[in-house]
């Protein structure tokens, strides 16, 4: 089928519109549609879904004050407006820091499921607690680096392979 | 290994060999993985990926895959390879144009590869030719199973593998196949199937990714949700129900064109012979429309035994085989391989050299005449 618009290419965009009862059809090209204004988007960008989704949530957490719209995550110092804009988290720890705004997103991505169901690792996985302690570590690595402690440096490294060997 | 090596050929699962290859080209399983420990990358310093990049291409490379495996440094490469590894399926467009220490590990047969720091720490994939999702599977939780040894990965209880975007927690697996649907385009019911696998709540995407839907006749369908659901129980139903139900939907549609629309068939196969074997100038996206309905009427024959004007004319043509200087008849791994081979970046490189849109066409063009008149002497 061609456009209806050029003639030339062919329609991709079927677009029915019924208005006072009456249908009208309409068959038109990728390209036309953009010159013609008209949204096509067969999926939506995942950051556009996430904002929508995150737009959205109830407010009783802010008016509560315990809001996690305006928590940073004590372990990456990641926020919830970063992950508006971005559409992905920070660290691992994200998952239980904004655990309620979360997962309705999850819910609503994965056909209204939010808990794991399928592999689990063959060693017993490190529990949150050990992961999160590591993540914590790095991150004063990182500060100590920065700050020219190379004394902290050295002991934080030397604890962090400490902390990794223990699950090897 | 160098890029050149491979960029001759196609890969073998894009060889039109395989379970059911008329209508599924490949099928493709990729996992998502992230370090325990560590911050996801939109959170990492430089130094930070590069800790992580480091660590996991050691041990992506000592693998055993049972085929050599080679790396490369995707925030080096150029940008014409970037293209290439692309157009090979080896890498994301997300990965290529990325930020940051990243690179990819890739078994040199291809049915394998591990991208680093994409938008997960870790992305491996296994692809197979032709419907082969369980092989994918049993193939990829090997490799999975063979890492997860050397490291820890993020993980809860609850939520399963944690990932960068929450779209992809829980069992991190995407489930990819790539079909090829030219009768139901054809005979305007692709809407049809675009519609059922938005209620069954799976991505249709083109050829190379969301936006390019429109691109060809290839189509690459795959599941949305990854919590909740085991990663044996996602496999089973593309292989039980979905699968079967699209192979069924294009064959009827292929049914109807022979009995009620030969002439449209016949129409399409014969302009695009014509064109493929006359035209100077064809763009890429020209060339896989008409490449995509010479390989239904070759598949039409040797599926469904279909002999029509034009599949009979499809038929006399020869395509290059192994031996230059013997034609064989035109397979499907020789129109596979036009489509491969006359991708934008595939054609640069192999040329040795940039060219600009309107050489890719005329270089594109010589290269399909050449192999489709391989043994017609008025032609050659």
């Amino acid at each position: 089928m061609r456009c209806q618009i050029c003639n030339k290419n062919d329609a991709t965009i079927h677009l029915t519109e019924i208005a006072d009862g009456v249908r009208t059809e309409m068959h038109i090209c990728e390209q036309c549609a953009v010159e013609q204004d008209i949204a096509v988007k067969s999926h939506i960008p995942i950051n556009e879904l996430l904002s929508n989704l995150l737009a959205v949530q109830p407010s009783d957490d802010e008016l509560s004050g315990s809001s996690e719209q305006s928590l940073a995550c004590p372990h990456c110092g990641f926020t919830l407006a970063q992950f508006r804009k971005e559409g992905v988290l920070g660290c691992p720890g994200d998952y239980e820091v904004f655990e309620k705004t979360l997962l309705s997103l999850i819910e609503k991505a994965h056909d209204g499921k939010t808990a794991h169901c399928g592999k689990i690792p063959l060693k017993t996985p490190r529990d949150a607690k050990k992961q999160m302690e590591l993540l914590n570590l790095r991150q004063q690595l990182d500060a100590a680096v920065q700050s020219e402690d190379y004394e902290l440096a050295a002991k934080l490294r030397d604890k962090i392979k400490q902390s990794e060997k223990e699950q090897h | 290994m160098k890029l050149t090596d491979i960029s001759n050929d196609i890969n073998e699962w894009f060889d039109g060999s395989g379970p059911m290859a008329d209508i599924v080209i490949s099928s493709r399983i990729r996992l998502a993985r992230n370090l325990a420990g560590y911050k996801f990358l939109s959170r990492c310093s430089d130094k930070e990926k590069s800790e992580i990049l480091d660590k996991l291409r050691d041990i992506m490379m000592s693998l055993d895959l049972g085929d050599k495996v080679f790396y490369v440094s995707v925030n080096d490469a150029p940008t014409l390879n970037k293209y290439f590894l692309v157009e090979r399926h080896l890498i994301s467009r997300h990965h290529a144009f990325g930020k940051g220490p990243r690179g990819v590990v890739i078994a040199e047969r291809e049915f394998f590869t591990a991208m680093i720091n994409e938008e997960d720490h870790l992305r491996i994939q296994v692809l197979k030719a032709g419907c082969q999702i369980s092989q994918c599977a049993e193939q990829i939780n090997r490799i999975d199973d063979m890492i997860e040894k050397k490291v820890d990965f993020a993980f809860s209880p609850r939520y399963g593998y944690l990932t960068a975007c929450p779209t992809n927690v829980g069992t991190g697996i995407r489930v990819s196949v790539m079909l090829h649907l030219p009768a139901l385009k054809i005979t305007e019911q692709i809407e049809k199937f675009f519609n059922a696998a938005k209620d069954l709540n799976l991505a249709v995407r083109g050829l190379f990714g969301e936006g390019t839907e429109a691109a060809s006749d290839l189509y690459q369908l795959s599941n949305q949700a990854t919590l909740g659901v085991s990663e044996s129980d996602i496999v089973s139903r593309f292989e039980k129900t979905i699968i079967p139900e699209i192979i069924e939907y294009e064959n009827a549609a292929r049914s109807h064109l022979l009995s009620k629309q030969s002439d449209v068939l016949d129409d399409k196969i014969s302009r695009a012979m014509a064109l493929l074997q006359n035209a100077h100038l064809i763009s890429s996206q020209e060339a896989l429309f008409l490449l995509s309905h010479l390989r239904l009427g070759i598949n039409m024959h040797q599926h469904m035994g279909a002999s029509t004007p034009a599949i009979e004319r499809l038929r006399a043509l020869c395509g290059s085989g192994d031996d230059p200087d013997k034609a064989s008849p035109l397979s499907i791994a020789t129109i596979n391989r036009l489509f491969m081979l006359t991708l934008p970046a595939h054609l640069q490189i192999n040329y040795g050299k940039p060219l600009d849109s309107t050489h890719r066409d005329a270089l594109r063009a010589q290269i399909i005449r050449s192999a489709l008149n391989q043994q017609d002497p008025r032609k050659s």
